[in-house]
């Protein structure tokens, strides 16, 4: 195991990160290096990616506080445009380093005035020798905001001429970032993901006080069997062992099993995680409702998860435009005739062509059909006959939405809109029975 | 003043509903805000059904509950107003702000941040806000305090509605979810999606890693057949109000209901449209009015009301049926008339409450029977009932025939419900009634008592049974057995079963009479069901083609009349190019149809002299045709094609 060693740290604090952040050690260490010593210039801009929780924003957080390096951080979805993101790096810079005195509310429209503030906010700050650092959390939003934001903020070092570095976290890889015109090229680091080992090290670390770490290892040994198949995601692998953890404590507490009764724990736990994939995980019924369920020691089958109330009840002509509206998106316009018509030309003929169709239309998705169509197939499957009421019209709009049919085309009412049908053929047989 | 009382009752029948529906709703809403131990978002997935005019209402109601019990802090958002993210904060806090400028709105100084317009639209100063909000009512005089948080708790969770999750584009929803779970911890937030279809459309819209940071519960709120059901029940089925509504009007209701929308709001709509009609087109109508008061109306009447009451069709039927000293006596004397009418009223109503709750006893037989003969709603009874002579029709044979076969226990619980049903109203002919049917009941049990005697001695016998061993006696005694069972016990059970279906029958023929039959009906239910289903099923491309086609349907002018398909050129432009329109295809030439255009108007004019200029189309002509032809377009019946030049294409399909 690498130890974090760097002479511009003082020891104590490099041990006390290393137990903050495990299995992540040669990422940090290489952070480390490339930072060099506080008043040192670093790197100007560093692009970290890594898939969803493999500890880019912790591990980041965790560096910068322990070591008590001046540092900016900012999610970038949650400041989702380019004033509101400048203005907040402004706002955490000022308000770090002033307490006393009020920030006065700072605009910041533009890149030039964001580099004209940020010299003052630095020079204000009285770090010139320290290296500051902003991390932009979830940099993929940054190639949404203005073409010259990504940009600027890869060589900010140079353009503000201070001792700045910034920090980019994203899942992406780098080449899909990289603008069309040149730009300064940042160095970018991979965080792999977390293997079974370092899952089930991470899990185990923090166990509740009033159990062993042994046994607590052991239930998460269980829990990874159950879902490492399913899930890698470590928030989610923790959430899952919190809401679990009391059920496999129960024999425990009921004095039925030890702690070192493995097996029996394993027992009766295994059955009850199968369930908890099946259900939580899916998010088909709440944790709350989940905790509430093993408390009262009930069946999870009388409570129905989402996708158990599938069945849209719908007005009755609703339905047949419904129904009319798939058959005008799925069946091509030249079977009309025969299917919709009393006396259709011959039938024999098209036989051999069918086999091919039916098996491509599925595949191909709903296509676009014209309101009149929709109309014409609705009042040949309707017994009765039908008034082009307003009521059926604004049916159809209603259907759109609810988003059981979608237009196609935005433009103008008049010019004879067209719509497709979004919903599944299942949700079709539903409905025509 | 009766209408308004009604739409008074009505609302109130339909908020007191709806708070009931959600009140359980609420109280989960207190215990997640409690339990917010992970980084989940509470969120409550209401499934309203697809009706979602009713919606606004629901959200209402569920908005002014929660600001009663549990937080000032109550956002609604719409789909609309949310294209983006920003909009969506801005709307956000707009909301939230204001509504905080609401609770205390007397201190002014807490207005001046509000006013300041240009503010940040960020979760942070929303967070920083809500503390300071929470901050300062911890700091509020006693007075205030007692206010205030008496009804909300130290940190009142910010409840956010999402009134149409369908319409929200997917990437404003994951962004909000992802920037609100950052700040869960300092800001109590509660999210409520209100889904129209079904919730799969959550896993739809959201992908896991966003879903996953929700803490999702479903509500459903009951069905808007059901919703229906009780507000039929609660407003047409009972005694308390006068106005009634006539069987076919009904059936335009319930079939706009079913058919077309499933909107209980809109039923609401067509119910106070028919008052409203009522009231006004027929005069007679001053007295529709409670009971009590009848009696002051009816002496207050003019002399032309009272010939109008003599002019109703079933009043002259009633007359002719009496003798002709008392004919002339009503026909004459006003003060005569108005005692009889008094009492015919009063009679009516006397008949209402009869027929409500016979309608329901007939209508707990009916509604267990197997495939419904008679509808599986009441309100499918009601209707029936109303429309004719129920007794004469097939259906009512057929359950009648279906009832004498139920088997006891189900005949006996049902025979109780109808006692219940009798008791509980208000009708005092019906003593003698539940006597009867408390009589059937106590037969029955003696009937079981009996039964209990034979099983023993049956099993008695079948003990006997046992001993003997031969063949042929063991033959001999089943048979016996069998035939003593068919014979004997069914037939008494079968007895009493055929009397109280006769009972009811005799029952059903008293008291549901179609309100047709009855004197002075017209005075309480309104029967004009075309009028009713032209007001609410409005058909404009019908309306449009009859003004088009038909010019005199709308104008009244004799010279427009034209006799079959033959076209007038003393007609409008636009209706003489609309029919000339008709008779083309996909695409229209503009050139042939100003030449025919030309032909028709010309015609009448002067038939001889077009000869010299016939090529020539006449400047005017002209102008006119391209009037009429752009009005068309502007009507939506034609547009410019591109296909081909100097040709419109038609956008409406169909012939004359």
């Amino acid at each position: 195991m690498p130890n974090l060693e760097h002479p511009a740290y003082p020891a104590a604090d490099l041990l006390h990160l290393e137990s903050l952040v495990p299995c992540r050690e040669s990422q940090v260490s290489m952070l480390l290096s490339i930072f060099g010593e506080r008043q040192q210039f670093s790197f100007p801009s560093i692009f970290i990616y890594g898939h969803t929780s493999s500890g880019k924003t912790y591990v980041m957080q965790t560096l910068l506080t322990t070591l008590q390096l001046p540092h900016v951080f900012v999610n970038c979805v949650e400041y989702f445009t380019s004033r509101l993101l400048l203005e907040e790096i402004l706002i955490q810079l000022q308000s770090s380093s002033s307490d006393t005195e009020q920030t006065c509310p700072v605009h910041c429209d533009t890149l030039n005035d964001f580099v004209r503030l940020f010299k003052q906010a630095v020079a204000s700050r009285e770090l010139q020798d320290q290296t500051l650092y902003i991390v932009l959390d979830r940099a993929e939003q940054l190639r949404e905001m203005e073409a010259n934001i990504l940009p600027a903020f890869l060589r900010l070092q140079e353009l503000t001429d201070r001792n700045v570095t910034v920090v980019l976290l994203s899942e992406i890889v780098w080449e899909l970032f990289r603008p069309n015109v040149g730009c300064f090229e940042p160095f970018t680091m991979y965080f792999p993901d977390y293997s079974i080992g370092h899952l089930q090290k991470i899990l185990s670390q923090n166990h509740p006080p009033e159990y062993s770490a042994d046994f607590y290892s052991a239930y998460i040994n269980i829990l990874l069997g159950v879902f490492y198949m399913v899930c890698r995601d470590l928030k989610e692998l923790r959430h899952l062992a919190a809401l679990n953890f009391a059920k496999y404590c129960e024999p425990v507490v009921r004095g039925e099993a030890n702690e070192r009764d493995t097996r029996k724990l394993w027992k009766n736990i295994e059955p009850h995680l199968k369930k908890a994939m099946q259900t939580v995980y899916l998010r088909e019924i709440s944790s709350s409702q989940w905790e509430r369920l093993q408390h009262d020691g009930g069946e999870p089958g009388q409570l129905k998860g989402l996708s158990a109330h599938t069945h849209v009840e719908l007005p009755y002509y609703s339905k047949f435009l419904l129904i009319a509206a798939y058959l005008a998106s799925y069946n091509p316009v030249r079977t009309d005739k025969r299917f919709f018509l009393k006396h259709h030309g011959k039938i024999r003929k098209t036989n051999f062509m069918k086999k091919h169709e039916k098996t491509s239309n599925h595949l191909l998705g709903p296509k676009p059909f014209p309101l009149d169509r929709l109309l014409a197939i609705l009042y040949s499957i309707v017994d009765s006959r039908v008034a082009p009421t307003a009521n059926i019209f604004s049916q159809i709009t209603s259907l759109v939405t609810l988003q059981l049919l979608s237009m196609v085309g935005q433009n103008d009412q008049l010019d004879g809109p067209r719509y497709k049908c979004t919903v599944s053929l299942d949700f079709i047989r539903a409905i025509a029975r | 003043q009766i209408q308004e009382d009604l739409n008074k009752q009505l609302l109130d029948n339909l908020l007191s509903f709806l708070s009931r529906s959600h009140s359980e709703f609420q109280e989960k809403t207190t215990e997640w805000t409690c339990r917010m131990k992970f980084r989940e978002i509470p969120t409550a997935a209401l499934v309203l059904g697809v009706n979602v005019t009713d919606h606004d209402l629901t959200f209402r109601g569920l908005s002014d509950v929660l600001q009663d019990n549990i937080t000032p802090y109550i956002a609604l958002l719409e789909a609309k107003d949310c294209p983006g993210i920003k909009n969506l904060m801005q709307k956000l806090m707009g909301q939230l702000m204001h509504c905080d400028i609401d609770v205390d709105s007397l201190e002014d100084e807490d207005c001046v941040p509000v006013s300041h317009n240009r503010i940040r639209c960020s979760m942070s100063s929303l967070t920083s806000w809500y503390e300071g909000v929470t901050k300062k009512t911890d700091s509020e005089t006693p007075s205030k305090k007692r206010n205030s948080s008496s009804r909300h708790w130290q940190s009142p969770p910010v409840v956010v509605i999402f009134k149409d999750m369908e319409s929200f584009t997917t990437k404003v929803l994951q962004d909000f979810i992802v920037i609100s779970s950052q700040h869960i911890h300092e800001l109590p937030l509660v999210l409520i999606f209100g889904i129209a279809t079904s919730p799969m459309i959550i896993h739809r819209l959201l992908p896991h890693s966003v879903s996953s940071l929700l803490c999702i519960e479903l509500f459903q709120s009951l069905s808007c057949k059901e919703h229906l059901s009780t507000i039929i029940d609660k407003l047409l089925l009972t005694s308390r109000f006068p106005f009634k509504l006539g069987g076919k009007v009904l059936q335009v209701l319930i079939n706009i209901f079913l058919y077309h929308d499933f909107s209980v709001q809109n039923f609401i709509k067509g119910f106070q449209l028919c008052i409203v009609e009522h009231f006004y087109s027929q005069p007679l109508s001053v007295l529709c009015c409670q009971l009590v008061d009848v009696k002051k109306r009816v002496y207050s009447l003019s002399h032309d009301q009272c010939e109008n009451i003599r002019r109703l069709p079933s009043f002259r039927r009633y007359v002719e049926k009496q003798e002709s000293g008392k004919q002339i006596e009503l026909l004459t004397n006003d003060s005569f008339l108005k005692e009889e009418t008094e009492k015919l009223l009063k009679d009516l109503h006397v008949y209402h409450e009869n027929y409500v709750s016979i309608l329901r006893c007939l209508h707990v037989f009916t509604s267990s029977l197997p495939k419904y003969p008679l509808g599986k709603q009441i309100r499918e009874l009601h209707c029936a009932c109303l429309e004719n002579r129920v007794w004469e029709t097939e259906e009512y044979e057929s359950s009648l025939q279906l009832a004498r076969m139920l088997n006891k226990t189900d005949l006996v619980t049902m025979l109780q419900q109808c006692v219940e049903i009798l008791m509980s109203s208000s009708g005092k002919e019906f003593d003698k009634t539940v006597e009867k049917l408390k009589e059937f009941l106590t037969q029955f049990q003696n009937l079981e008592a009996e039964a209990s005697q034979e099983r023993d001695v049956s099993v008695s016998s079948q003990k006997e049974l046992q001993k003997k061993t031969d063949l042929y006696h063991l033959q001999k005694t089943l048979l016996e057995l069998k035939e003593s069972r068919r014979s004997k016990k069914l037939t008494k059970f079968e007895m009493l079963r055929f009397e109280v279906v006769d009972y009811i029958d005799s029952l059903v023929r008293k008291y549901l009479v179609p309100a047709d039959n009855r004197t002075l009906h017209e005075i309480v239910y309104f029967n004009a069901a075309t009028v009713l289903r032209g007001h609410l099923n409005a058909a404009p491309r019908t309306a449009l083609h009859t003004a088009l086609n038909n010019p005199h349907w709308y104008l009244k002018n004799q010279a427009l009349k034209c006799d079959g398909g033959g076209i007038s050129n003393k007609a409008p432009d636009i209706c003489i190019v609309y029919k000339l329109h008709l008779e083309c295809g996909r695409l229209i030439n503009l050139v042939d149809w100003l030449e025919a255009f030309s032909t028709v108007v010309m015609a009448a004019e002067e038939p001889n002299a077009d000869a010299a200029s016939s090529d020539q189309v006449d400047d005017i002509i002209h102008a006119r045709f391209i009037r009429a032809v752009s009005e068309l377009e502007l009507l939506g019946f034609i547009k410019p094609s591109k296909q081909k030049t100097d040709h419109v294409a038609r956008l409406t399909w169909g012939g004359c």
